[in-house]
């Protein structure tokens, strides 16, 4: 597809819940130029696939997680330069076993994001080149913006 | 001159004879008060010279950089006071923590403070490199340069003042007058 086509919000929508009618639900959340959606763990990979060969979001600005206690969250922000558009997509994993695929074969901006993304809380993304501690010593044993990680004082 | 510990005066091994002259040389220097006089002279020019060409190491972690960086301004200018800022650790005389030390960060600090030569002095300026200030617990924080490294000035204030900067190394001053850098020979 052609990077200068350009899309509303609306028009977005209406074709990502045409091609996944059950996986993504729309947020009733309203903002100009923004789109937040939830989708699920299996559908992750092609609803990025569709939005980037499809749509046009040619950069993935941000993917980070959230320790919700009971279940974690990992939060992509994926933007189109030709339509001026910022779509969220939160994806809601289970805690006992964070796996995600990874979407770096499709942006290689994520490739950090993902990593310190398993760097401070664990999940793992599956098919990521490399799947290593980023910022921290490679010996720590724990991730530190888990809810249940206790820091303590000398 | 006591012969007894070398028998074979007349032949002699390298290693013997190094030690032997040097043990004369400095019976000679002792005995003649030569030594006395070297270390009235030598040791205030020593000295003096020492503490007055403290040169840190340029080695900016967080915030205390920037007071670092204005101590060496025009308005504090520390070059007044002999105070040079330094890259190469080789050229150093005084290694200036100025910030929270990680973990990651710890060994490489401890080896720019080994390939200093001595004589050699340690700053640590600001609350995260004397306790690890704000981040006294966190996971990633050494708590204290002094867990690894001896520290002689420390230096409060988050961050201090560049004149807090100057009166540490006016501390460091009085300290090193006090010790006897610039004598001639160990007694």
């Amino acid at each position: 597809m052609e990077d200068n086509v350009t899309y509303t919000v609306e028009q977005v929508k209406s074709r990502i819940s045409e091609a996944f009618p059950t996986a993504v639900k729309f947020e009733s959340k309203v903002k100009p130029r923004r789109l937040f959606m939830t989708a699920d763990k299996g559908s992750l990979l092609k609803l990025c696939m569709f939005m980037k060969d499809q749509l046009g979001f040619n950069q993935c600005s941000l993917v980070t997680g959230v320790d919700w206690c009971d279940r974690m969250q990992v939060v992509y922000h994926l933007t189109s330069y030709s339509s001026n558009i910022t779509a969220e997509i939160v994806v809601d994993i289970p805690r006992d076993n964070p796996e995600i695929d990874s979407i770096t074969p499709l942006w290689g901006g994520a490739n950090w994001h993902e990593r310190e993304a398993y760097d401070m809380f664990g999940i793992v993304f599956k098919d990521h080149p490399k799947m290593e501690r980023l910022l921290l010593p490679a010996d720590y044993t724990f991730f530190p913006l888990r809810k249940d990680c206790k820091t303590g004082g000398p | 001159m006591d012969l007894s510990a070398y028998p074979n005066a007349i032949a002699m091994s390298a290693k013997e004879f190094v030690e032997w002259s040097t043990n004369v040389m400095d019976d000679i220097v002792r005995a003649t008060g030569v030594k006395r006089g070297l270390d009235k002279v030598m040791d205030p020019l020593l000295n003096w010279g020492v503490r007055n060409s403290m040169y840190p190491l340029h080695f900016g972690i967080a915030c205390c950089a920037l007071e670092m960086a204005a101590c060496s301004g025009p308005r504090y200018d520390n070059e007044r006071l002999g105070l040079v800022f330094r890259s190469s650790p080789r050229q150093c005389d005084v290694l200036l923590v100025n910030g929270w030390v990680s973990k990651k960060l710890r060994p490489a600090l401890r080896r720019l403070y080994e390939e200093m030569p001595e004589p050699k002095w340690v700053i640590a300026m600001g609350e995260c490199a004397i306790s690890g200030g704000p981040w006294y617990d966190a996971y990633n924080v050494v708590q204290g340069v002094d867990t690894f490294i001896p520290v002689d000035v420390y230096i409060p204030g988050c961050p201090p003042r560049p004149e807090a900067l100057i009166d540490g190394f006016l501390r460091l001053h009085q300290k090193i007058k006090k010790s006897k850098i610039g004598t001639f020979m160990d007694d």
